[in-house]
């Protein structure tokens, strides 16, 4: 058996780094340690829990940790997307960006929020917030809470995949410390539009998918029943995401789950907020971009047992002929 | 039928009928013209070996990280353990995973060149796709070389979960940083790019070209017309009506991509050289 790499289990890198440097370490309200859980719960329970839809959802939360949020509205281009708010927010008194993935807690609100699931637009009004809080130095928290972009016609018309793509594209080199929140479901590309970050947090029961447990069990067990086993398989839960450093801590829910505590769930991410950017914020710019890059170049699973170069496949034997003759140079 | 005339045979492996106009294509005559069809101009898909060789510039590809191979980090089984399944890959292609990356020259420019190959589990990114892209960019990013990534995929590896999905922000990381140098990206779109693929890496070229009749779509057929509960058109997603949506530069027949990117990167490497002897 070939050594395996799994330099994804260095996990944390940016935050190390951090530490390394002289700053706070994570805090300790944060689970930053499967190890730490009582108990792990099953996937499907995770499944379960993070699409509730009394679960506190992101202007649920943001109305309770913002002192002040103005939202702002609309990609410039095409129209304001309801999937997605975000607008300018007083986190004790200093100004932040917060752009987040925004779901219905009832039918009519979830017709109106597109269930969760952004149009190309509203990625386009993602990215620019995000340009907006690089511009005036400003934080940027985002909450990522999705199916997934929405797949339909409309959105293809639109260039959905190249408007995640430049969401993604844009978080990598944001010149402003990021912080990323998953609050219920992480739904693939969607999700990964909003979750570039510098810190990602999520909370104890959230998911985060490169597919839908459906989807999955349709595509790899060919039946959608399968979803349950689907999703253990995923290692989708808060737990899993930890033990693969996917997301740097859990943000602790209170008894019984984040909906049945609306308030007590807000105060525990805006501690983790708070904390989080009083670290970031005294870190360069430049020690920032460049820890961000080795947080995402750092995941992977691969073997790579060698050297790895091919030599160029031989080439006739005439065409070394002007340089057998000496006549390759002018 | 002892009297009637024997039908015409045409042997599986020796000839291809063309999807698009009926065709019998001689096997042997059809991967001379690289696979596309000699009456109508279908484009088959086209083996990562044979697209290296149809646009590098003979006997320049060096190939790089060869020997990176999958690990399992979920421990992941379906009907199937996912060990079993890349294995199965790799014997059935005889190739490590599902990219294929190199350096090389196309027109004489220098190239860091990575050819991604459906066959390999539908050409699936998963970590192997994720390193040796990143690689690729890495290294164009240190000596200067122009990036040019030839897309074909199904998205995101599944059975390797958030980490597949994490491949998507790790490639676009090291693109970025190789925009910020003014290193030239052209990403070439083939039949079929969708999901995470095209949702990242595919989209972000300085120029994004694309085959004729590819698929090119963020949702499979299956997911969109499941959402909206009814048949797309003939050609959505297709090449064709990306290019009229807005969202690519060219869409240039398997015949012509060689000298067309060999076009692109010397008029690049021209205005780089302009800038430096302004300097």
């Amino acid at each position: 058996m070939e050594p395996l790499v799994v330099s994804m289990l260095d996990r944390i890198v940016g935050t190390k780094k951090l530490e390394a440097n002289g700053h706070l370490p994570l805090d300790a309200d944060l689970i930053t340690d499967s190890a730490q859980l009582a108990s792990r719960g099953s996937a499907w329970e995770a499944v379960q829990a993070a699409r509730n839809i009394k679960r506190p959802h992101t202007l649920d939360l943001i109305t309770r940790i913002f002192d002040r949020f103005q939202e702002l509205h609309g990609d410039r281009g095409f129209r304001d997307d309801a999937a997605i708010v975000g607008g300018i927010a007083e986190l004790e008194g200093r100004p932040v960006v917060v752009v987040g993935e925004q779901k219905g807690a009832s039918t009519e609100e979830n017709i109106q929020r597109n269930f969760g699931m952004p149009h190309p637009e509203g990625y386009r009004k993602a990215i620019r917030l995000y340009r907006l809080a690089e511009k005036f130095h400003l934080p940027l928290i985002t909450f990522v809470d999705t199916p997934g972009a929405y797949p339909g016609p409309e959105g293809e018309e639109r260039g959905q995949a190249e408007a995640i793509a430049r969401a993604i594209f844009t978080m990598t080199r944001l010149e402003t410390p990021i912080v990323v929140v998953i609050l219920g479901e992480g739904g693939s590309g969607g999700a990964l539009a909003l979750a570039i970050g510098d810190v990602v947090l999520a909370l104890q029961n959230a998911i985060y998918s490169v597919i839908s447990p459906e989807g999955s069990a349709a595509i790899l067990w060919r039946s959608p029943a399968e979803a349950e086993r689907a999703a253990k398989a995923m290692r989708l839960a808060g737990p899993d995401l930890l033990d693969l450093g996917v997301v740097d801590a859990l943000i602790p829910e209170p008894p019984g789950g984040a909906h049945a505590d609306h308030e007590a769930t807000a105060k525990a991410v805006k501690t983790a907020l708070v904390a989080q950017l009083a670290k970031l914020e005294r870190v360069s710019v430049a020690d920032l971009l460049s820890s961000r890059y080795e947080r995402f170049r750092a995941f992977g699973a691969y073997a790579d047992p060698g050297a790895g170069t091919a030599p160029p496949p031989a080439t006739h034997w005439w065409s070394r002929l002007p340089k057998m003759l000496g006549i390759d140079r002018p | 039928m002892p009297f009637g005339r024997k039908p015409k045979e045409f042997p599986d492996h020796l000839w291809t009928k063309c999807p698009n106009c009926g065709e019998m294509l001689f096997n042997k005559q059809l991967a001379r013209n690289q696979n596309v069809c000699t009456k109508c101009e279908h484009h088959f898909r086209l083996g990562a070996r044979e697209r290296i060789e149809a646009l590098v510039d003979k006997g320049t590809f060096i190939e790089q990280d060869t020997a990176l191979s999958s690990g399992d980090p979920l421990t992941f089984t379906d009907s199937k353990p996912y060990p079993e399944r890349i294995a199965a890959a790799q014997a059935k292609s005889g190739e490590k995973d599902a990219a294929i990356a190199g350096s090389t020259s196309i027109g004489g420019n220098p190239v860091e060149l990575v050819v991604m190959d459906f066959e390999f589990m539908g050409g699936s990114m998963g970590s192997v796709v994720g390193e040796k892209i990143t690689r690729a960019a890495e290294r164009a990013f240190i000596e200067r070389r122009a990036l040019v990534i030839v897309s074909a995929s199904g998205g995101a590896r599944m059975q390797e979960g958030t980490l597949a999905l994490m491949q998507m922000g790790k490639i676009v990381s090291a693109l970025a940083r190789l925009d910020e140098a003014g290193v030239p990206f052209v990403s070439v779109i083939t039949d079929p790019t969708t999901g995470g693929v095209l949702a990242s890496y595919a989209s972000l070229g300085d120029l994004i070209v694309a085959e004729p009749g590819a698929l090119i779509r963020f949702s499979g057929e299956r997911v969109t017309s499941g959402t909206v509960g009814e048949k797309l058109p003939i050609g959505f997603g297709r090449s064709e009506f990306l290019l009229e949506k807005g969202f690519l530069d060219q869409i240039v027949p398997r015949a012509q991509l060689r000298d067309r990117l060999a076009f692109f990167l010397t008029a690049f490497r021209a205005g780089s050289q302009d800038m430096q002897w302004s300097l």
